[in-house]
């Protein structure tokens, strides 16, 4: 590939003497959009937060645009499995928490945050405080902070675990439109296979602990995509079938 | 519904206190069981407040001048408090180094009352304002401290890492993510410290005085006036309740989208 955006190589991860992650490597190219499975437990989040350098990795390295990542320097946006708004700020304030930290100036933070508050139609809400969202809304929240800094780079670690499956689908489609629109690189982890198959253009499958890579599997369906189609359904028992280690 | 249920609370107070006073009034202006130089009448009680206002007998000056008195030796000591509390028990929660050099001491002081400084604070200070100041400081401090500290402590991580993806500084994480998850927990930590200095009041004007509401309670008792001695502890009641109430009008102003602690 040339000029990934993201390049992994040899990552790996020990707490202790468990070993989370061995000797993981793969590349991410510029405006993919990745979709991470594998079985409960395998270490998806540590494979995040590795990436992040929450986690200092044990060995490997992580490039982004070549260069070893940096969250300073870096236009990089997660999303958390937790909920993770600001509960003292309010929407607007929080969907422009990224902008103040990063500096950006009143104005254009006014237009980014109006933006995207447009895309996830929370303008009405915008002096709201989060104790008086719902828990879709407050998704919502967090979804449009991560794109408010127009990342080069988003992670996303099973945001829609905790929702159900009406708002999954629907919450899905938008994260789509956003990611259309903004042609931001994604990194999506789910252990749901489905999701993966709906979402991405490539999926990464990983192994059981110690996680390693099983395999990379390009996704070219068409979009809008349908769960029923006989096209998805046949791409989803292969990857449920990789993914089967019992 | 909400407005009925203030408007219950309102008139079950109201009925508790009235009840209170009807009870105190009928064992001491009705039945006369208690002699009036033990218990006088809340009539009595009464009459001396309002008396008080004007008359400096028998302690040597009016009730707004004790007030005031004991309202400035508190207020400088409890306002000290805050300003020192509060950044130092930010200070310990956010840098171990801190904590380290700090938390040894305050762990050996923090179970001393403060009114067991009394002694020594004469000794040091002498018998003036530093002294009786010193006391409500000590006194204040505690709450201030331990409550922005745990406050701190409560910071998740999971914001944490939210700033620190979108390059946060380590000060950013602390003003921008540590400070705001503290705030109620530093608003509780200030209301709790005002009832702790402003109850110590009386105790550190132990320490001679020649004015003050501490003192006046400790001049009337000598001279067996306990109708002075109420109206000392209802005053400082009122005002209590007032500064509180005057404390939680700026908390819910300053703490918003949260429940209170």
């Amino acid at each position: 590939m040339d000029n990934p955006k993201v390049k992994v190589i040899n990552l790996t991860k020990k707490f202790g003497d468990l070993l989370v992650l061995d000797d993981v490597s793969f590349e991410v190219a510029e405006k993919e959009f990745m979709c991470v499975v594998g079985p409960t437990g395998c270490g998806k989040t540590t494979f995040l937060n590795s990436l992040t350098k929450l986690y200092l990795p044990t060995s490997g390295e992580i490039l982004v645009n070549g260069e070893p990542v940096d969250m300073k320097k870096n236009n990089i946006s997660y999303i958390f499995q937790e909920q993770s708004t600001m509960p003292w700020l309010t929407v607007e304030e929080n969907v422009g928490f990224g902008l103040a930290i990063k500096g950006v100036d009143a104005k254009a933070k006014r237009e980014a945050v109006d933006e995207v508050l447009e895309i996830v139609g929370l303008n009405d809400y915008r002096k709201y405080y989060p104790n008086e969202l719902s828990a879709s809304m407050l998704q919502r929240v967090v979804i449009a902070r991560a794109f408010a800094t127009k990342p080069e780079l988003l992670l996303m670690d099973e945001p829609y675990g905790q929702l159900d499956i009406e708002l999954r689908f629907k919450l899905e489609d938008e994260l789509i439109k956003l990611w259309q629109r903004t042609q931001t690189t994604v990194l999506f982890i789910t252990h749901n296979i489905e999701e993966a198959v709906y979402l991405s253009e490539k999926i990464l499958v990983l192994t059981n602990k110690p996680t390693k890579i099983k395999k990379i599997i390009d996704n070219h369906l068409p979009r809008p995509r349908n769960v029923v189609d006989p096209e998805f359904i046949k791409l989803r028992n292969e990857v449920t079938e990789l993914i089967k280690w019992w | 519904m909400q407005k009925n249920k203030t408007l219950l609370y309102l008139i079950l107070s109201i009925v508790s206190l009235a009840l209170f006073i009807g009870i105190w009034y009928y064992f001491t202006a009705v039945l006369q069981i208690v002699s009036p130089k033990t218990l006088p009448s809340p009539v009595k009680v009464f009459t001396t407040f309002i008396d008080k206002f004007t008359n400096p007998n028998p302690d040597g000056a009016t009730l707004l001048v004790h007030a005031l008195s004991s309202l400035k030796i508190t207020l400088t000591g409890y306002l000290t408090a805050i300003v020192i509390g509060v950044p130092l028990g930010i200070a310990m929660a956010w840098y171990p180094k801190v904590d380290l050099y700090v938390r040894p001491i305050f762990d050996l002081l923090k179970p001393i009352p403060g009114v067991a400084w009394v002694p020594l604070m004469i000794i040091m200070l002498g018998i003036g304002f530093a002294s009786k100041v010193t006391v409500i400081f000590i006194s204040a401090i505690v709450p201030v401290l331990l409550n922005s500290y745990s406050g701190i402590k409560q910071t998740r991580d999971v914001h944490i890492w939210v700033a620190r993806t979108f390059g946060a500084s380590d000060w950013q994480m602390l003003t921008r993510i540590a400070i705001p998850t503290s705030l109620p927990y530093v608003m509780t930590g200030i209301r709790v410290a005002l009832g702790a200095a402003w109850t110590t009041i009386v105790a550190a004007e132990l320490i001679a005085s020649t004015e003050g509401l501490g003192f006046m309670i400790q001049q009337s008792r000598g001279i067996y006036r306990p109708d002075i001695i109420i109206v000392g502890m209802v005053t400082i009641g009122i005002i209590g309740s007032v500064l509180g109430l005057l404390l939680m009008l700026i908390e819910s102003v300053l703490v918003k989208g949260r429940s209170k602690v």
